[in-house]
């Protein structure tokens, strides 16, 4: 959709000085003096195509400003899902173990805040106090710029320092990514330890659990063998659901750790009515969070068998 | 209490007092005893007498903000007042500035004040909204079926496959850097996912032996709607709303922080964060220690009045 912002001068050498007809013969050239439905189908016909537009910021066509921030982005949140997941099975399931111990309600407080505190506060909290104030963490960024020399071909910069063998760069990436991941994993992690000490509760009164007491199991080999991995089937839903709010929220982590990746180039997109960016940005995570939960469901057929793929 | 209430609705009708007041009273006394037994359970459950205490001091400040924050003067009451002659920051129990001050003197307990007016009314319109368009068509796709569903749900397939976050960003980009074009384009969004909720529990509910009884003893069409498939389809939409007035105010401050919703100096708590960023990091901390624990208190309150009523509203707890 072209609703907003002038389309014509990303396509313009210098837009200063052009002349009102460079500025029609770009409008027909790219179909902007059509009737909108039409415009729609050449919009349509350009995304199958692989002709997303042109970044008004980056002044590069939107697909290979995509295919150069993506990885940025990718790292992090693969990093912070991983992050969440493992911490959240782990704690969850610790928790409803042990119900209304003091480690449980401390858990429920955690989880509550989690869920209700604002991501861009917690960055800007986390930034100020352990950057600006204690000095801990180093400088907002993906890297140090020591390491600018160093080629990253994959720009992946965890998988570069390995393809590297460069043990330096691959403890600044990390040291670089703590913050943001935090951030980015709060609210995640908080939804799934909720879900998940609420589905192993459900799933340690059942009659299989007692079952598998009465035969003189050990508590450790009940609640992994038969408990856990029962409970595991509804927190694998609110991970595929809460990875959109992970995407959401690398707009805003990003935006706060000066991390260069889409989340952030879309943030700027929106505020300069970088149309051609923002649609662009949007058609990628509403991909990315569709095959999220496709893969979401696959793993379904895997972790529970009465569930068969069709 | 109750049967002050019947006499006093049975009187405007008319009606000889006791003879309706016993009809009226047997029409409505299960769910009137339910609603009690509901309240009861809720004055049980910690969390949720927590939440209600919170949103009702919330509800209070927004209310009548000008009785906790006077407003300055002409100006539009939403705009933080400044002073030229007060440049820099000042810190909580200056004289004037119970929680310190921004930039120019803006006074940072005035913000939290009308900020709470900012974020209840927004969250008010913005889950309203959604929760009459949602019901409504949740209750026609799921009682009706067939292509009226399809076409019904393909559409809510299509706002809940993109974040919602981004795809706020992204209409409101399209329609203004302003705080009315953030609210427009949540409302555009927002009833997706109430839809498909609504739907599927009508799908549920309509199996029951009682809407056959229902419909056997001549209901018509939309009295069994709306009369017997939408109380009994209406829970856990009760509970996510209550929930979403909290995430609606998260989605509106994160706006405003990256720049998209209110204007800079405007009382909004995202927007304050954002103002108050740079001097944060320089060691002022109250710019943006304040909104942020407002935001964070006013999400918290709706997320414990949500947990509250699942709690209450959903049998399998209650047993």
């Amino acid at each position: 959709m072209r609703a907003a912002g002038d389309p014509v001068t990303p396509y313009l050498q210098n837009p200063e000085r052009a002349t009102p007809q460079q500025i029609d013969a770009i409008k027909h050239k790219y179909h902007l003096d059509e009737p909108n439905y039409v415009q729609y189908y050449y919009w349509l016909n350009g995304i199958v195509h692989g002709d997303w537009g042109i970044s008004q910021i980056t002044k590069d066509p939107v697909l290979d400003t995509i295919a150069q921030k993506f990885p940025a982005t990718f790292e992090l949140a693969i990093v912070s899902t991983i992050l969440a997941v493992s911490i959240g099975i782990m704690v969850g399931t610790r928790a409803a173990t042990k119900v209304n111990s003091p480690f449980d309600q401390g858990t429920r407080v955690i989880s509550l805040v989690g869920v209700s505190i604002p991501v861009f506060w917690l960055g800007v909290l986390l930034l100020a106090v352990f950057y600006y104030y204690l000095g801990w963490a180093p400088e907002p960024g993906r890297i140090d710029k020591q390491f600018d020399s160093v080629p990253t071909p994959t720009n992946f910069y965890l998988i570069d320092s390995i393809l590297n063998l460069n043990w330096d760069m691959f403890v600044n990436v990390v040291a670089h990514l703590v913050l943001p991941a935090i951030t980015l994993m709060f609210a995640s992690t908080a939804i799934i330890i909720r879900i998940m000490r609420a589905s192993m509760l459900e799933v340690l009164g059942s009659e299989y659990v007692r079952t598998a007491r009465s035969k003189g199991l050990p508590e450790k080999a009940v609640i992994r063998k038969h408990a856990r991995r029962n409970a595991l089937i509804p927190t694998t839903t609110v991970v595929g659901l809460s990875f959109g709010g992970l995407l959401g929220g690398a707009v805003l982590t990003e935006t706060i750790f000066l991390w260069n990746g889409m989340g952030r180039w879309s943030a700027e997109a929106a505020l300069n009515l970088d149309t051609a960016g923002i649609m662009g940005f949007t058609m990628v995570t509403a991909i990315i969070y569709v095959l999220a939960n496709l893969i979401v469901d696959i793993l379904y057929a895997q972790l529970d068998p009465r569930v068969r793929l069709g | 209490m109750t049967d002050n209430d019947l006499k006093g609705k049975t009187l405007k009708k008319k009606v000889p007092p006791k003879a309706a007041s016993s009809k009226f009273g047997q029409a409505f006394a299960p769910s009137i005893r339910e609603l009690k037994f509901d309240m009861h359970l809720m004055s049980k459950s910690l969390t949720s007498i927590v939440g209600l205490g919170l949103f009702a001091f919330l509800l209070i400040i927004a209310a009548v903000p000008w009785l906790f924050a006077p407003p300055t003067g002409g100006l539009d009451p939403y705009v933080l007042p400044f002073d030229p002659y007060e440049p820099d920051p000042l810190p909580p129990g200056t004289s004037g500035h119970l929680l310190g001050s921004g930039r120019n003197g803006a006074d940072i307990y005035y913000g939290i004040v009308w900020g709470a007016r900012i974020s209840m009314t927004f969250a008010i319109e913005v889950v309203g909204l959604a929760v009459v368009i949602g019901t409504v068509l949740g209750l026609i796709s799921g009682y009706k079926g067939g292509l009226v569903d399809e076409v019904v749900m393909r559409i809510t397939d299509i706002f809940l496959s993109i974040p919602s976050l981004i795809l706020v960003m992204a209409i409101a980009a399209a329609l203004g850097r302003n705080l009315d074009s953030t609210k427009l384009a949540l409302m555009a969004i927002w009833w997706a996912g109430y839809t498909r909720l609504v739907r599927g529990q009508v799908l549920s509910v309509r199996e029951n032996t009682y809407i056959d009884a229902a419909r056997a003893s001549g209901s018509g069409e939309i009295k069994i709607m709306f009369r017997h498939v939408l109380p009994n389809s209406w829970p856990p939409m009760l509970v996510a709303a209550t929930m979403d007035m909290g995430t609606v105010v998260l989605v509106m401050a994160s706006l405003s922080f990256l720049g998209l919703g209110a204007p800079s100096g405007y009382a909004e708590w995202g927007k304050m964060v954002y103002d108050g960023q740079q001097f944060f990091y320089k060691g002022d901390w109250w710019m943006v220690m304040f909104p942020g624990l407002a935001i964070l208190l006013f999400v918290m309150a709706f997320n414990l009045m949500g947990d509250g009523l699942r709690d209450v509203l959903d049998p399998k707890m209650r047993r």
